[in-house]
């Protein structure tokens, strides 16, 4: 074959793979933005006349607003409880020789996963009902920043790991206090990393279904991700209207903190300093 | 301004490893001491030591009057300069400099005055806004000198802090480290694995191998008279000739050559092993005066340029299946013998220094 026709050809192939994985990834998010407009939403993605109704409707329907705030509260408290400890924690980590330090992270990011997934909902219910804290959206925050504490540390310790001592020592003989350089040195020199930890502990538990499920029971204190179950018709049909016009609520809080934070750091997934 | 006196000091690290084994040494106020060794002699231990990054394991430390050694560094009145510089990059220079300030609870107007009085004389007045990374090398270093002399400490001690910089910007940087520490008078460590930067800025310098001192004196004795065959090695920048032999009826043999004992050394009994030892610098061509004798003649058998002098190596003795020995000698550009040629050379024997051969090398005193 002509080597032109096929340079051609395999360019053409590849455009045309590409917009396919596009439309792939695009329809959802397509259907996303565009059904809480449409009058009657279906599980197509079309707009037939855009309408502001169903945003009336979910704000008029009472659960909504209570729910999102709950989320915010949940997601928020874990975060800043998961950053907080983890950069202790990986501060001490990697300045502390401690014996079999790599394999106790790894043993714990192994069962990290298991303390929010399904099979252990049931010891720790029983757990926290004995502790009180059933019901109670400090019992949500501790299982959920327990969950994710050690896969944050993790992170974190590779952060702090990248910092030269000599950063640490300088500010020593210039006479620092052991909270003063962490506070004046490691933290500030570890902030992108904090920022890109608290983002992601935040999306985690914003999405996170099971947990505040199983362990709130008072449906004005559950958060959005349980709520939005609710939102179906007595014949058990999906309220498409409703349900479309809250996951794009939902999903806003989220992308906006995205953007703040990725402005202000950028993100970065190891430890780096510039320069 | 202080003193800094080191006694029977031992550092030694968690694996065993003595970085510092047995240390004495006095440093006078105001001077510019050089440590001096190559690498993993224990330099770094030492200056860690003396800032208190490193508990002694052994002996004391004084600054000025006061026994520091079980103080923390921050208690020390030490400002050191790192080899990395550690300049703290989320801080803008200003920031850096008045740092140590901040530390001490000075105010923040009097702490940018402050911050800005350091930096002027170091031409970094233009760059107090901007941060670490947005600075070269030598701005950088000089930020770290500025936060130094910014806490106003009794004792500066240096890491290195030339050995990131290309080879021009370092021979400036130690004219102008001199002169500053000149002007400030105060006491400053200084460490170095580069001998003509010892050699160059020191007022004192101690030459360290493996943990201890081998030799402790000015640049010039350190030069003209290394106490040993390591420091001998160690010392100039072009390798010193060191050749051994046997003393032999009043002259010394070095194997298909020999050579005149220099004066004083009458008292090395016959047979006796020494090493012969002359600078490079110190061997010329041999003229048509000087006695045959005090000649040595070989066959050209290297030239390197240094630029206005060059370095040749001249094959000497050799014949009769005799294993032959090689004399180097910086001559004048204008005297660059071809290789192959036949070459005399002069050794000066005021110059000549004797060591034992044996392990310690000493040097033997006429
Ligand atoms: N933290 C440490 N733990 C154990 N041994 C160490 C440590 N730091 C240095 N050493 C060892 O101590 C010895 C002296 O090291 P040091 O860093 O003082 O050498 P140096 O003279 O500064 O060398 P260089 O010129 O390469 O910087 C070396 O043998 C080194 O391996
Ligand atoms: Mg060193």
């Amino acid at each position: 074959m002509n080597p032109v026709v096929r340079t051609l050809l395999s360019r053409v192939g590849g455009y045309v793979g590409a917009c396919l994985l596009v439309v792939f990834f695009a329809l959802p998010l397509l259907w996303l933005v565009l059904t809480p407009f449409t009058p009657n939403p279906t599980y197509r993605a079309s707009l037939s006349g855009v309408t502001l109704d169903n945003f009336r409707a979910l704000v008029d329907n009472p659960q909504v607003w209570p729910s999102i705030r709950n989320s915010l509260v949940l997601a928020g408290g874990s975060a800043l409880l998961v950053v907080a400890l983890a950069a202790l924690a990986a501060y001490a980590l990697s300045r502390v020789r401690v014996p079999g330090r790599d394999q106790l992270l790894y043993a714990l990011l192994l069962l990290s996963s298991i303390v929010t997934g399904t099979a252990a909902m049931v010891p720790l219910f029983l757990m926290l009902f004995q502790l009180g804290l059933i019901d109670r959206q400090v019992g949500v925050v501790l299982v959920l920043t327990g969950g994710l504490l050690p896969a944050a540390v993790f992170m974190l310790k590779d952060f702090v790991d990248s910092v030269p001592r000599s950063y640490e020592e300088s500010a020593r003989v210039f006479g620092a206090k052991p909270n003063q350089v962490l506070r004046h040195v490691v933290l500030p020199v570890i902030r992108p990393g904090m920022a890109t930890v608290g983002v992601w502990a935040l999306v985690q538990v914003w999405g996170n279904f099971l947990v505040p499920y199983v362990l709130l029971a008072n449906p004005s204190k559950q958060p959005a991700a349980v709520v939005m179950y609710t939102f179906y018709d007595a014949g058990g049909q999906p309220d498409f209207a409703l349900i479309s016009t809250f996951a794009l609520v939902y999903s806003v809080p989220v992308v906006l903190l995205y953007l703040v934070v990725n402005r202000r750091y950028g993100f970065a997934f190891q430890g780096g300093i510039k320069g | 301004m202080a003193t800094v006196e080191l006694t029977d000091l031992v550092t030694q690290y968690p694996n065993g490893v003595r970085g510092v084994d047995g240390v004495d040494l006095a440093i006078a106020d105001g001077e510019f001491f050089a440590l001096l060794g190559p690498s993993g002699c224990g330099k770094t231990t030492l200056l860690r030591t003396l800032a208190g990054l490193e508990g002694a394991t052994e002996g004391r430390v004084r600054i000025g009057e006061r026994d520091v050694t079980a103080l923390e560094p921050g208690e020390r009145d030490v400002a050191m300069v790192f080899q990395d510089y550690a300049l703290f990059p989320h801080m803008t220079v200003s920031e850096n400099i008045a740092y140590p300030l901040r530390i001490q609870k000075v105010a923040r107007g009097e702490r940018e005055e402050r911050a800005r009085e350091s930096a002027d004389p170091l031409s970094l007045g233009a760059l107090l806004e901007r941060r670490p990374a947005q600075l070269s090398g030598g701005q950088q270093q000089r930020v770290a000198l500025a936060r130094a002399i910014a806490c106003h400490p009794q004792v500066f001690l240096f890491d290195e802090p030339l050995s990131n910089l290309d080879a021009r910007l370092r021979l400036e940087a130690r004219t102008f480290l001199k002169q500053l520490q000149r002007r400030l008078g105060v006491t400053t460590v200084f460490v170095t694995h580069d001998q003509a930067e010892a050699l160059a800025m020191s007022d004192r310098m101690a030459v360290m191998e493996a943990g201890r001192i081998r030799q402790v004196g000015t640049p010039r004795e350190v030069f003209q008279r290394p106490a040993s065959l390591f420091v001998a090695n160690f010392i100039g920048a072009t390798p010193m000739n060191l050749l051994e032999g046997a003393v032999r009826g009043g002259r010394i043999d070095l194997g298909g050559v020999s050579v005149p004992l220099p004066a004083g050394h009458s008292g090395l009994g016959d047979g006796e092993r020494v090493v012969w030892g002359v600078r490079p610098e110190y061997v010329a061509t041999a003229g048509d005066g000087v006695p045959a004798d005090e000649v040595v003649e070989g066959e050209v058998s290297a030239v390197e340029n240094l630029g206005v002098t060059v370095l040749v190596t001249v094959a000497v003795g050799g014949r009769d299946g005799e294993e032959g020995v090689e004399v180097r000698a910086v001559l004048p550009e204008d005297d660059e013998p071809e290789v192959g040629a036949r070459l005399r050379l002069h050794p000066q024997t005021a110059r000549v220094l004797l060591y034992r051969a044996d392990d310690d090398g000493a040097l033997v005193e006429p």
